[in-house]
């Protein structure tokens, strides 16, 4: 299979996480289209490590999974925390900062 | 044989990615991502990546979507309101996804990298495996390495400290301090269940 099949994947599936954070309101499924978008990057780093024949591609793809775990952690922090003081779990009455 | 797998995998991507963003209830979503994750990890192993593919296995789609499980059961079934925010968002969402898409996809496929055309350099024995990506975190990426440590670190503590549950300040409101309007908001109830 040629590279570039896994590029436009990749561009698939950065499309589809793209489109569901621009579509839905839960901050839960929010992270999860940002999950999408981190995957499809990591997809394309990987693509073009196998291109190139070495592995920085790859660890590069490694320290992207560190950061999406990092990022996962604060995030469901942030919703459980909303939840216990009875915010709404919905983005667009979140819009201030102010609790 | 390739071109088959890379097909089941690419489906498999797709429909979990499709699933994640279609479904209502956030724990189905939570589970489409988790076939979404596998086959990507089937993806990765079709590029040689082996390590990478069994730490997205043993990492991503066992202990992280664990933790999501757990808070979206946690949480409960959030209902999102049907009206839209924006008018007509339901339809420019995926119309700019589209756009998107198109967008990348041309750049991809009119770049000036000849490699993308081929398969790839040739395999030597021991690409990507757990021993190759060490000897590169090690070596020469170790201040990287450092630096992811210290950050999953500083997660760990942000989370504890954000979802933790404030003892002290519970029992402040309930002496009756003068508080903002935010009081009652504040004090969780021992049953938090709606």
């Amino acid at each position: 299979m040629d590279i570039t099949w896994y590029l436009v994947l990749s561009a698939l599936l950065f499309a589809i996480g793209a489109g569901g954070v621009l579509l839905r309101r839960s901050p839960l499924v929010i992270l999860l289209c940002l999950e999408l978008m981190l995957n499809a990057g990591n997809l394309a780093l990987v693509a073009f490590a196998r291109m190139n024949g070495n592995e920085e591609g790859q660890v590069f793809a490694l320290v992207v999974m560190v950061v999406a775990a990092c990022e996962v952690v604060i995030g469901l922090g942030l919703i459980v925390a909303m939840y216990r003081r009875r915010l709404p779990l919905n983005v667009d009455d979140l819009r201030e900062l102010r609790g | 044989m390739v071109a088959v797998a890379f097909f089941a995998g690419a489906l498999g991507a797709i429909g979990g990615a499709i699933g994640v963003v279609a479904l209502r209830n956030p724990f189905y979503s939570v589970l489409s991502l988790i076939v979404h994750l596998i086959s990507l990890a089937g993806l990765f192993l079709l590029l040689y990546a082996e390590f990478i593919a069994a730490a997205q296995i043993v990492v991503y789609a066992g202990a992280v979507m664990v933790l999501y499980l757990f808070v979206s059961a946690y949480v409960g079934d959030v209902s999102e309101p049907m009206w839209d925010p924006v008018p007509g968002q339901r339809l420019l969402a995926p119309l700019l996804a589209g756009v998107l898409f198109i967008e990348v996809s041309i750049a991809v496929i009119g770049t000036a990298l000849t490699a993308t055309g081929t398969p790839g350099v040739d395999y030597e024995a021991g690409f990507g495996s757990p021993a190759a990506i060490g000897e590169l975190f090690l070596e020469r990426f170790l201040v990287v390495f450092e630096g992811a440590s210290l950050l999953l670190l500083a997660a760990a503590i942000g989370a504890v400290v954000l979802a933790g549950r404030r003892r002290g300040r519970e029992r402040d409101g309930e002496v009756g301090a003068p508080e903002t309007h935010g009081t009652e908001m504040e004090r969780p109830t021992s049953g938090a269940v709606r």
